[in-house]
């Protein structure tokens, strides 16, 4: 038997959907190791999480919710994860991977003495131990891990797993024992960009640039398709490098990868660098015009064809279809 | 001003990945490997303060085996002052292992700041930085794109998926680095000269009071390894005419993908 705790990220007191992704492959998980799903959440509006938590079929939420938790802070939050392993005995943390889990795993881990799997796509409970798969090589392979520690600490890939709720049961709350001590980093802003931009980390549609675009100028091509589909932009490393997008937008090995609903990889020969960081993307469409070029190796729908001649035309039927 | 630059050899990254007999790992045969490339942002942040300040030294910090060594003396052309390498199978290593043996070192060593990748690109853990401060007992900041050193503290930012936190931490401190936070050099005939003279303390393990269960396999274990299931080839088609092929998109959209 093994308990299982996930950890939670709640803001304006609802669960984020990348927890609730974690909720639910972590009760899983408690069905197969035959234990109980418990939560942690923290921050002053982690408690009205409760009825949401219940509906994945949480049975207890282990609340901190002192206001210094509110913004993630990685001592604060790593302390107060500990009390939450503690209280539930878990022996399975799970976490998703979104920038507080990937920060807070490993020093959690370190803290517990824990092995840690990071970012993974796929978890079971087997002969007693956890397994995880987990892309590594950016997704070129993938690496099953067995974790031998007590407890076992994974962090969940983002759109990895299905968030289902079972939609019924009564969630308890316990409050624990945590008071914030002395930090050495303290959080002194948050820099929110001026922009609607759709992030890259989570979107469900990202158009991407390369080099076929020729110019810089030009870039605002991807950013007119992106907003007409309601999704992120993205870029190849070239010409990030060549400075015409700002390394946020870098998808590959040494940028982000990424796994949306729908990848268009618009004037993009497909270097083995980018396709690590896109190919997991469960729809793929490439216009290059190039018809050799490797992005067609791994596109759903690839297009021969000048970019600069489609892209207008697309951008007005997907406005027009959209419209409907 | 003290820094240390833990960094790892890994896989160039145009790399094509087989894998190996042993089916947990990848074959090694005719791989060029190379300084991960996050942790030559970290060595180029430490050289760039180092030369600010006019003093104090850039310790490059490696595990690995033998042929780590290659890296080691690039980060030492690159203008890292001194060099220790711990000789270990680090891939058979988990990252809590690794953290280990990293701060089994540096905790011997003179250190205001600790620089390491945000990730090591190939195992992609990203676990390491953050693992190795606890250890220190220090604070750390990962995803870091812009550093700035004041009076016993630096103030880092950190990239998140929808913002960026400015985040001030007191000495000493760990901070991982992202791409963005500078243009690492390539190193000059005289970087490369000048690094041969330096030499490469090499220690084992046991030099460092730690047992192999300590590092090796024992929370994390690879089972198996393989490549990604290949996906049925796609459609290709001809879009010689702009407005059809226009269309056939819109329609894959929205019948298919249904993203609209």
């Amino acid at each position: 038997m093994a308990d299982v705790l996930v950890i939670c990220e709640v803001k304006d007191g609802k669960l984020k959907k990348s927890s609730r992704e974690a909720l639910t492959i972590g009760r899983q998980l408690a069905a197969a190791a035959g234990g109980s799903l418990n939560a942690f959440a923290c921050g002053s509006s982690a408690a009205a999480a409760a009825a949401e938590a219940g509906s994945f079929g949480v049975a207890t939420l282990h609340v901190a919710g002192d206001a210094a938790l509110d913004a993630y802070a990685s001592e604060h939050w790593t302390s107060a994860a500990k009390f939450a392993v503690e209280a539930s005995s878990a022996a399975i943390v799970v976490m998703s991977a979104t920038s507080a889990g990937r920060d807070l795993a490993p020093r959690l881990g370190a803290r517990l003495g824990a092995g840690v799997a990071s970012d993974v796509v796929a978890l079971e409970w087997a002969d007693g131990k956890l397994r995880a798969r987990r892309p590594v090589y950016s997704g070129k392979a993938f690496a099953t891990v067995e974790i031998g520690s007590n407890p076992a600490i994974a962090t969940c890939r983002a759109n990895a797993f299905p968030a289902e709720a079972t939609g019924a049961g009564a969630c308890e709350v316990s409050n624990l024992a945590w008071s914030a001590g002395d930090t050495k980093a303290k959080l002194v802003a948050v820099n929110v960009p001026e922009t609607t931009e759709v992030s890259l980390a989570d979107a469900d549609v990202v158009v991407s640039g390369g080099r076929g675009l020729k110019e810089t100028a030009n870039y605002a091509m991807i950013h007119d398709l992106a907003h007409a589909l309601g999704g992120a932009t993205g870029a190849s490393r070239a010409i990030v490098d060549d400075g015409w997008v700002d390394h946020h937008h870098q998808v590959g090995q040494t940028g982000r990868v990424v796994s949306p609903n729908l990848y268009i990889a618009i004037g993009i020969s497909g270097a083995i660098q980018h396709l690590a960081g896109m190919s997991s993307s469960k729809h793929i469409v490439a216009i290059n015009k190039d018809g050799e070029a490797p992005i067609f190796r791994v596109a759903d729908l690839g297009v021969v064809g000048d970019l600069f001649q489609i892209l207008p035309p697309l951008i007005e039927e997907i406005k027009k279809a959209k419209a409907h | 001003m003290n820094s240390i630059v833990c960094i790892t050899q890994v896989p160039d990254t145009e790399t094509r990945i087989k894998i190996g007999g042993d089916g947990r790992s990848i074959d090694e045969t005719g791989v060029k490997f190379v300084v991960s490339p996050y942790d030559e942002y970290a060595l180029e942040e430490a050289v760039k303060i180092r030369e600010a300040k006019g003093a104090g030294d850039v310790t490059v910090v490696c595990f690995g085996p033998e042929r780590a060594q290659s890296a080691i003396r690039d980060c030492l052309a690159r203008g890292a002052t001194k060099a220790i390498h711990v000789i270990g199978d680090s891939l058979r290593a988990d990252s809590l292992g690794i953290a280990k043996v990293l701060a089994a070192v540096i905790r011997s060593q003179p250190h205001d700041l600790v620089f390491v990748g945000k990730q090591g690109v190939g195992t992609d853990n990203s676990l390491v930085g953050p693992m190795l401060a606890e250890l220190l007992g220090i604070a750390h900041v990962t995803v870091v794109t812009k550093l700035e050193v004041g009076d016993g503290k630096v103030t880092a930012y950190r990239e998140t998926e929808i913002a960026e936190e400015v985040i001030e931490c007191s000495l000493p401190a760990l901070v991982a680095a992202q791409k963005g936070l500078n243009n690492p050099r390539f190193a000059s005939i005289k970087g490369i000269m000048a690094a041969k003279k330096i030499a490469i303390e090499s220690k084992t393990l046991a030099d460092l009071g730690l047992a192999e269960g300590d590092v090796y396999e024992t929370r994390v274990k690879v089972v198996a390894m393989e490549l990604p299931r290949e996906k049925p080839a796609g459609r290709k088609i001809d879009g010689s005419d702009p407005v059809a092929a226009a269309k056939e998109i819109v329609r894959y959209l929205h019948e298919e993908v249904k993203a609209f």
